[in-house]
């Protein structure tokens, strides 16, 4: 069985159970490993990539849900609010051990493209979904606050 | 010229590593050979670098800096320190600088405050490091130094180093590090090196971006998740439910009916699925069934576990600390103190749930994963596949966080890798291993569940005269390779931190009661001090209350004799304003001081607390002295990262067990700090000429009690049971 999308803008056919969880299908079946596995129900981030332009946890969707749709992972970022956002990370030197990142830089990302002056609060609801056991919370609200401003500037 | 000594951790604990490293070396006799001098620079093995003097260095011909990590980055920040100190003499450029991960070899990559194995752990990366890895890097430069001189034909004590290049003013010439490094290669290692002048570091106590970052940034950081080798299969293990369980009997059919299933194997630990992909694996676990003997099992409830608890504290017990006569300064005491403090046990919950991928052939063991204990590991995975340690090889990848849980001296996550290679047929097919979250929940290895009593006995002129403190709960260390460590019923790390308590008080009695149960325990960041650090930080504010004084007050005058503590308690309350008047109605402000791995921290925490008792941390104030701050830009970010760490820990964190079987499953019911929870954070560094200490635990500690301190400030209720009551939860 197999489900057509589009990711990282580029159109893709993948073969495979269409109930796997859009994660496992980027990760092991389109080899793309930016995107992590961190609680497997929808409740810590790690996974976010983004279906349409919205940031969605790809451990809870299955594959069956994304065709015919645009998908873009850690690797597919291109806007200038994605550009922002990574170089405001390392300005800042948001990353520990890194591993929520990638769902970290999504989900700012999203964030910034539909909001572009976010507030401590919409920050808050934006983000509080994604979970970082190193804590770097005071850095990532710093940095999505720096890269608005840079795309502002 | 400061020539620091290499040991840095709190005493105890150095002599518990030590002794543990020995025997460690002992237990698992892995024979490497010393390159023993004189001997000449080498290029390391299959490297495309020219100058190698030593195991920790190597010198492209294009210029390129590779420093050879012993220390697994975690998130703490030990890859950047590493390459900062051994660049820093070297006289390197920063932007040529890069950092790979060291082979498992104890004999060249040993944990200097570990005596004799290689891993990571203590807070000791930077300490044991700093003067191997400065030598190592002034060796280095000496040979690149004699290389330019030989070529030029001038004396070495004409040339300048600058940014990877040596210059010779008088005739204008100069050359790069990576144009030196083949002339360099041929030279003698020298024995004896000078080492900087603090005050000319260019990299240390500067900010040297961290290397890891990029990668972490675009998604492109290999984790072990990320290991993807021909034809490598993916397996989960269906473990016992209960603690001490044992498999009975399963059928594989169902599991095997799967599409993408391609054995059923049964090993120590449980029945593990092995399959083409996750998702396979996934559901072919979902559809194993498994009986279990649970004879042996834990079938009791936390609750009876800590209600027993309760009774062993009344009990005679072994001591830990005894000066003066505590019982008897209490019993005349014209003033008592009394209070007990309950904690639970505590998930590490890394991000990265564990995963391990192992390569096994009848005569070899390949091992990828993001490895915190090479040596124990390569021991463990040796047995496990009926090997010698040094044919079992690894490569240390980043850990997507750890706290300790990698560490463990069973290797447990390890050791299941290679039994489900070897029941799979050990016929070289890479197997990932790969943990759920539910898997990392219910899996044990948790920090122990303690309870604790305190007493203390106040003078007519109200002053602290008797501390008692009688501590319940497991050892981490029974029972294992640092059973040694178990001296007169003390593990020290069940009492470090209120055995080491460093206030000046003339009679002081602390007492452990070490319990057994069959919940397998182990070191969380910071270890002992996640406990006994809130319940001294926690009562000495209820004595500070009760003898009238100001809690920040009544703390520095019982440290006139530890100047490093008393200096960061000072600086911690200073830019915090602890004296510029009371706090609004609803709001508060606590302090809390602590020593973990000789590094000193103190935090002021302020929280608002509203008509509901519902309790937000606005702000903390954290100042810390860990000696020469290499990076100062990492110490700061592992002082937030504790903190937001700790304070998840002691408002949220939980793992409770109801007639054996644990509660909680995912982080919907471990709940851990979220965005919306974190305070605003300052950190404060405290300049010193000391030998560097770590920074990746000691910031957990002081946040607990800083808290929970604030919320009497604001309230009048003190917290005496962790996680804080869920009436205080937003």
């Amino acid at each position: 069985m197999s489900t057509s999308f589009e990711l990282n803008g580029v159109s893709t056919t993948l073969d495979a159970d269409p109930a796997m969880p859009l994660l496992w299908a980027i990760r092991e079946v389109a080899g793309l490993h930016g995107t992590k596995f961190g609680c497997g129900m929808a409740l810590c981030g790690a996974c976010t990539v983004h279906v349409s332009g919205k940031p969605v946890r790809s451990c809870v969707m299955p594959l069956s849900a994304v065709a015919g749709k645009q998908v873009t992972t850690i690797e597919g970022l291109q806007s200038k609010q994605a550009k922002a956002v990574q170089e405001a990370w390392i300005l800042l030197q948001v990353p520990q051990c890194g591993y929520c990142q990638s769902g970290q830089v999504m989900s700012a990302t999203a964030l910034l493209e539909s909001n572009a002056e976010p507030t401590d609060a919409d920050i808050d609801g934006a983000m509080s979904g994604n979970i970082c056991r190193c804590a770097t919370y005071t850095r990532i609200r710093a940095a999505i606050h720096a890269a608005a401003q840079s795309i502002k500037a | 010229m400061i020539r620091p000594s290499p040991a840095a951790a709190s005493s105890t604990r150095r002599d518990f590593l030590k002794t543990a490293g020995s025997a460690t070396a002992v237990a698992l006799t892995i024979g490497f050979e010393w390159l023993g001098p004189p001997r000449r620079a080498m290029a390391a093995v299959g490297s495309p670098a020219v100058f190698a003097p030593n195991a920790f260095l190597r010198v492209g011909a294009d210029g390129s800096v590779t420093v050879i990590a012993k220390h697994v980055e975690m998130g703490q920040g030990a890859h950047t320190g590493i390459a900062t100190v051994l660049a820093e003499e070297l006289d390197a450029d920063w932007k040529q600088v890069r950092v790979e991960s060291a082979p498992a070899n104890a004999k060249l990559y040993a944990n200097l405050a570990f005596g004799t194995m290689q891993g990571t752990g203590g807070s000791s990366a930077m300490a044991n490091s700093w003067s191997q890895l400065r030598e190592a890097g002034a060796k280095g430069r000496a040979m690149l130094l004699a290389a330019a001189a030989q070529e030029w034909k001038v004396p070495v004590s004409d040339l300048t180093v600058d940014k990877g290049v040596v210059y010779h003013a008088g005739s204008k010439r100069q050359a790069a590090f990576g144009a030196l490094a083949s002339r360099a290669a041929a030279l003698p290692v020298p024995d004896n090196v000078t080492l900087k002048d603090p005050q000319d570091f260019k990299l240390i106590g500067h900010q040297c971006p961290r290397l890891d970052v990029p990668s972490k940034v675009d998604g492109s950081a290999q984790f072990t998740l990320d290991v993807a080798l021909p034809g490598m299969l993916v397996a989960l293990l269906k473990r016992p439910p209960l603690f001490g369980a044992t498999v009975k009997s399963f059928d594989p059919n169902a599991a095997s009916a799967v599409p993408g299933v391609v054995k059923v194997v049964q090993v120590p630990r449980g029945v593990a699925v092995v399959a083409k992909s996750f998702w396979a694996a996934k559901q072919g676990r979902d559809a194993l069934s498994v009986d279990w003997d649970d004879s042996h099992a834990e079938k009791r409830s936390t609750s009876q576990m800590m209600n027993e608890y309760r009774q062993l504290a009344e009990r005679p017990a072994a001591s830990a600390l005894k000066v003066g006569d505590a019982a008897a300064a209490i019993k005349s005491a014209t003033h008592t103190v009394a209070a007990s403090y309950e904690f639970p046990y505590l998930a590490h919950a890394p991000m990265e749930p564990l995963d391990a991928v192992v390569k096994l052939t009848a005569g070899s063991c390949e091992i990828w994963a993001g490895d915190q204990f090479q040596t124990v590991d390569q021991g463990n995975a040796a047995k496990a596949a009926g090997l010698e340690p040094q044919q079992v090889s690894i490569h240390t990848l980043f850990a997507g966080g750890s706290f300790g849980r990698r560490a463990n001296v069973g290797s447990d996550y390890i050791v299941e890798a290679v039994s489900i290679a070897k029941a799979y047929g050990a016929d070289g097919t890479p197997i990932k291993l790969q943990w759920t979250r539910e898997d990392d929940i219910h899996g044990g290895l948790y920090r122990p569940m303690y309870f604790h009593k305190l007493e203390a006995g106040l003078n007519e002129r109200k002053e602290l005269v008797g501390w008692r403190h009688v501590i319940v709960g497991q050892s981490i260390m029974a029972g294992g390779l640092f059973e040694v460590m178990v001296k007169d019923g003390i593990d020290p790390t069940s009492v470090e931190g209120a055995s080491t308590i460093a206030y000046k008080i003339p009679n002081i009695d602390v007492e452990l009661s070490t319990t057994k149960n069959a919940v397998p325990v182990l070191w969380w960041r910071v270890v002992g001090s996640s406990h006994t650090t809130f319940a001294v930080e926690a009562f000495i504010d209820e004595v500070a209350h009760a003898a009238g004084k100001d809690p920040f007050a009544f703390r520095r005058d019982l440290l006139e004799h530890e100047p490093r503590m008393k200096a960061v308690l000072e600086l911690a309350a200073d830019k915090a304003g602890w004296n510029n008047g009371p706090m609004p109605k609803g709001k508060g402000r606590g302090i809390a001081v602590g020593e973990a791995f000789k590094t000193f921290v103190a935090q002021v925490a302020e929280v608002s607390v509203d008509d509901r008792g519902r309790v937000t941390v606005d702000r903390v104030v954290c100042a810390v002295d860990c000696g020469i701050p290499i990076n100062p830009d990492v110490i700061a970010a592992q002082m937030e990262g504790g903190i937001g760490f700790g304070l998840g820990a002691v408002m949220y964190s939980a793992i409770t067990l109801q007639d054996g079987r644990v509660e909680q499953d995912n982080f919907n019911s471990y709940r851990v700090l979220r965005m919306n929870e974190m305070p605003k954070i300052e950190v404060h560094i405290i300049p010193s000429g000391e030998a560097p200490t770590g920074v990746g635990e000691p910031g957990v500690a002081p946040i607990g009690p800083a808290v929970a301190n604030a919320i009497f400030a604001a309230t009048g209720t003190r917290v005496h049971v962790l996680p804080f009551p869920k009436s205080n939860q937003v």
